[in-house]
């Protein structure tokens, strides 16, 4: 957004700032702007519009906590209701970040209790949580009704049972997918009898069981339900009465969806879900077996998002489910369906913009099946609005990439796993450089890249060269030489993310992008070439970078295993454990 | 959290790889076997880009497990695993108590967890886990009996091997605890 309107007023005689609009109004127009890079832009027009926009501002999102502090944040928006904050960096996913790095959350929690008292929402991502920490935000924020973790760590149910008993407004529980010490199921029944305001509940990666009764009530006086994702202790007929009490649900996570029923049993369940008529994203289906499918089949017809990764369906299950998801927009399953299940995807699914193919047995080396570059060819042919795939394979051949982006020119997100480190194209034996140089040459508007398999710099150069819109991209195992990195640091103007694992870059790499790193969010490099006087030159040439190593205690010798480098207003922090060295 | 076990850092680190050598050897050789290990294919085509890193050993067979590799996450990896079987379950035994328990692998995230579980079923202290030194300080030692047939130190092996590979633990206590502790 442009201050276009200043050249539209008449000259004024005497200041030249816009007078015109009262402060209030200007304030209330901003308020209406949501989104964070549009606000970014409004609040550097003038130091007006700065002021108003900070002001109006009611969520904040902080890509990398370490960015900001939240003394600094709360200065400058006084009004924030919902926070959005990721921690660690993304390879800590993957166990490439040692335990107790930090990011925990308590230190904002204490900021925003005395600064933010009305807070309602906070979404977190990959951040440290403890139960204290739970047990404090509950107490502290009356008005909280939002809260959502995704890969955190630190807590365990305990910390649940306290929101579920504090928080009287709370409309949205989501904790799927963390590090939970699942101890058990009691957190559920907290919730009081009195308590009817929820609307998302998502437990669905907990193992206990818990009180299907105190569910089965938390369901039916909760009126407003949208979003219900159960976990694997609650049986098809329990989630059968689950139904029964929300026919209104629009997303759904079963849980186990096999069990021996009666012919009743099974009709009744049949009927539940013909009475949901608005599921427009179904997930969970453990051990879901082409059995009890069939009672999927009129649910289906509106379905946007169909998640079956936790399902090892084959492909005839997965194609006699597909006929009836025409509306599909996203997909996820798992290589199980094979390539006989991705050509059902092609030929059912025509509206498809997203899929990701997990590995079932992703160590298992003597693995003969899971899906190839067939798979991935007969998708692309029957989904030319495909633009996001994540894609796990053992094999894969230039040609065939070739060929998906030729099918598929739209991609935004290419997430390409050859699962073994450094393997070629199959067939030709060659590296898999021009699959990538095709990817980048063809897909302009991509945005995220992750390469694999035999790569040598040329893939960078392609990278550095084509993918002016690239803004993350994830290395592993790839390139020869510095060389390739620089290509990639001087050619990507939007890149904000990279992190890279066990490739030959080093000192010169890493120094090339002296330049660059203040207008990224980070940099992971980890079992690569890069050693510590590298790392101290860095840090010594940009103070505004935190420039940090992860090295084992008592290893004194050169080499920066792990490097983590990010811009920041906060200065170093304060808060790092013994084997994180800020330089 | 100050008293997670230290070793999981360790476990982490190229150290818990499988390798031809003894520990302690140049970091470079590890490097290059941790990437050159995976490969289906013949390792002529892969050693020339190992190469960089200086080594062209041949690398042991393609069993071992690159960390983080393929990068998928543990709450994903954990269920896989659960989506065909309800539990592994294997059963825990303590030098000198009278019955055996029973715990389910699968619940845990990794071997501090599953560590702590331990202290907390049998009332006693593990203490730190060491690459070179096994639980030196300690009384006891959980060990575990694998695939093969033979008792291993709990922790040598990554979280993932570990689950898929242990039939049943045994909690050793005084002098044998304190021989494996001899470094192995």
């Amino acid at each position: 957004m442009e201050c276009k309107r200043k050249k539209e007023w008449p000259e004024s005689n005497d200041s030249n700032r816009p007078t015109t609009f009262p402060d209030e109004v200007l304030e209330r127009v901003l308020s209406l702007l949501k989104s964070h890079k549009d606000r970014s832009s409004v609040s550097l027009v003038c130091k007006d519009w700065y002021n108003a926009e900070r002001w109006s501002r009611s969520h904040v999102f902080i890509g990398n906590c370490y960015s900001v502090s939240p003394e600094i944040l709360t200065r400058r928006f006084p009004n924030i209701r919902s926070v959005t904050l990721k921690g660690k960096p993304r390879f800590s996913d993957f166990n490439l970040v040692p335990p107790n790095w930090g990011a925990d959350i308590h230190s904002w929690l204490l900021v925003f209790a005395k600064k933010y008292p009305l807070l309602q929402e906070l979404k977190l991502k990959r951040m440290t949580v403890t139960d204290e920490s739970f047990e404090f935000l509950s107490l502290s924020f009356p008005n909280f009704k939002v809260l959502s973790l995704l890969s955190c760590d630190g807590f365990s149910t305990d910390g649940l049972a306290a929101i579920a008993t504090n928080c009287k407004n709370l409309t949205e529980l989501d904790i799927q997918e963390n590090g939970i010490d699942d101890k058990n199921g009691n957190w559920l029944s907290c919730f009081p009898e009195s308590f009817t305001s929820l609307e998302v509940l998502n437990f669905a990666n907990l193992h206990s069981d818990v009180n299907f009764d105190a569910l089965e009530r938390l369901v039916s006086r909760c009126k407003s339900f949208k979003t219900l994702k159960v976990n694997k202790s609650i049986t098809l007929e329990q989630l059968q009465r689950l139904l029964v009490h929300a026919p209104q649900l629009v997303e759904l996570g079963t849980g186990i969806f096999s069990q021996e029923l009666t012919a009743q049993q099974y009709s009744e369940l049949e009927t539940a879900f013909n009475n949901c008529k608005n599921i427009h994203t179904l997930s969970g289906l453990w051990t879901a077996t082409a059995q009890f499918l069939p009672v999927l089949y009129r649910a289906c017809a509106n379905l946007t998002f169909l998640n079956l990764s936790y399902s090892t369906l084959d492909g005839d299950d997965l194609a006699k489910l597909l006929v009836h998801c025409p509306n599909l927009r996203r997909l996820w399953v798992l290589d199980t369906v094979e390539d006989k299940g991705l050509e059902a995807v092609g030929s059912y699914c025509p509206l498809l913009e997203e899929l990701r193919v997990f590995p079932a047995d992703p160590y298992d080396q003597d693995v003969v099946h899971g899906v190839t570059e067939a798979g991935f060819i007969a998708v692309s042919g029957g989904c030319p609005r495909l633009h996001y795939v994540l894609y796990f394979c053992h094999q894969m051949t230039n040609a065939a990439v070739a060929t998906v982006v030729q099918n598929c020119p739209d991609f935004t997100h290419f997430r390409l796993c050859i699962m073994n480190p450094h393997q070629p194209d199959y067939l030709t034996d060659e590296p898999m450089d021009e699959a990538f140089g095709a990817v980048v040459k063809t897909c302009t508007k991509l945005q995220r890249l992750a390469v694999s398999g035999l790569l040598t710099d040329l893939t960078f150069e392609y990278i550095g060269k084509y993918a002016k819109n690239l803004e993350t991209l994830s290395v592993a195992f790839a390139g020869n030489s510095d060389w390739g990195m620089q290509c990639v640091l001087e050619g990507c103007p939007k890149l904000r993310k990279l992190e890279i694992r066990d490739s030959p870059f080093g000192n010169a790499a890493l120094l090339s992008g002296l330049e660059k790193y203040e207008s990224m969010r980070s940099l992971w490099m980890s079992d690569c070439n890069v050693t510590m006087n590298g790392a101290r030159l860095l840090a010594k040439e940009m103070p505004r970078l935190n420039v940090e190593v992860i090295k084992e205690e008592g290893i004194n010798n050169s080499k920066a295993d792990k490097i983590y480098v990010y811009r920041s207003v906060a200065g170093p922090r304060r808060d790092a454990p013994p084997f994180v060295f800020t330089l | 959290m100050e008293n997670k076990v230290a070793f999981e850092n360790d476990l982490n680190l190229k150290d818990t790889e499988l390798r031809l050598g003894l520990p302690g050897r140049e970091e470079e050789e590890q490097k290059a076997l941790v990437s050159c290990k995976n490969n289906k294919r013949p390792l002529s085509e892969a050693s020339e880009d190992c190469g960089t890193k200086g080594s062209k050993e041949s690398a042991p067979p393609a069993k071992a497990k690159i960390v983080g590799w393929p990068p998928i996450r543990s709450y994903r990896k954990n269920s896989l695993q659960e989506s065909d079987a309800s539990g592994i379950y294997v059963k825990v035994s303590m030098d000198g108590a009278p019955y055996l328990r029973k715990i389910d692998l699968k619940v845990y995230n990794g071997y501090s967890e599953l560590l702590k579980a331990l202290e907390n079923m049998f009332k006693l202290t593990i203490g730190q886990y060491n690459e070179r030194e096994g639980y030196k300080g300690s009384e006891f030692a959980p060990t575990y009996e694998d695939k093969d047939g033979d008792w291993m130190l709990v922790g040598d092996v990554p979280w993932d091997m570990f689950m898929t590979s242990c039939k049943r633990l045994r909690i050793m206590k005084g002098s044998e605890a304190r021989g494996l502790g001899c470094g192995v």
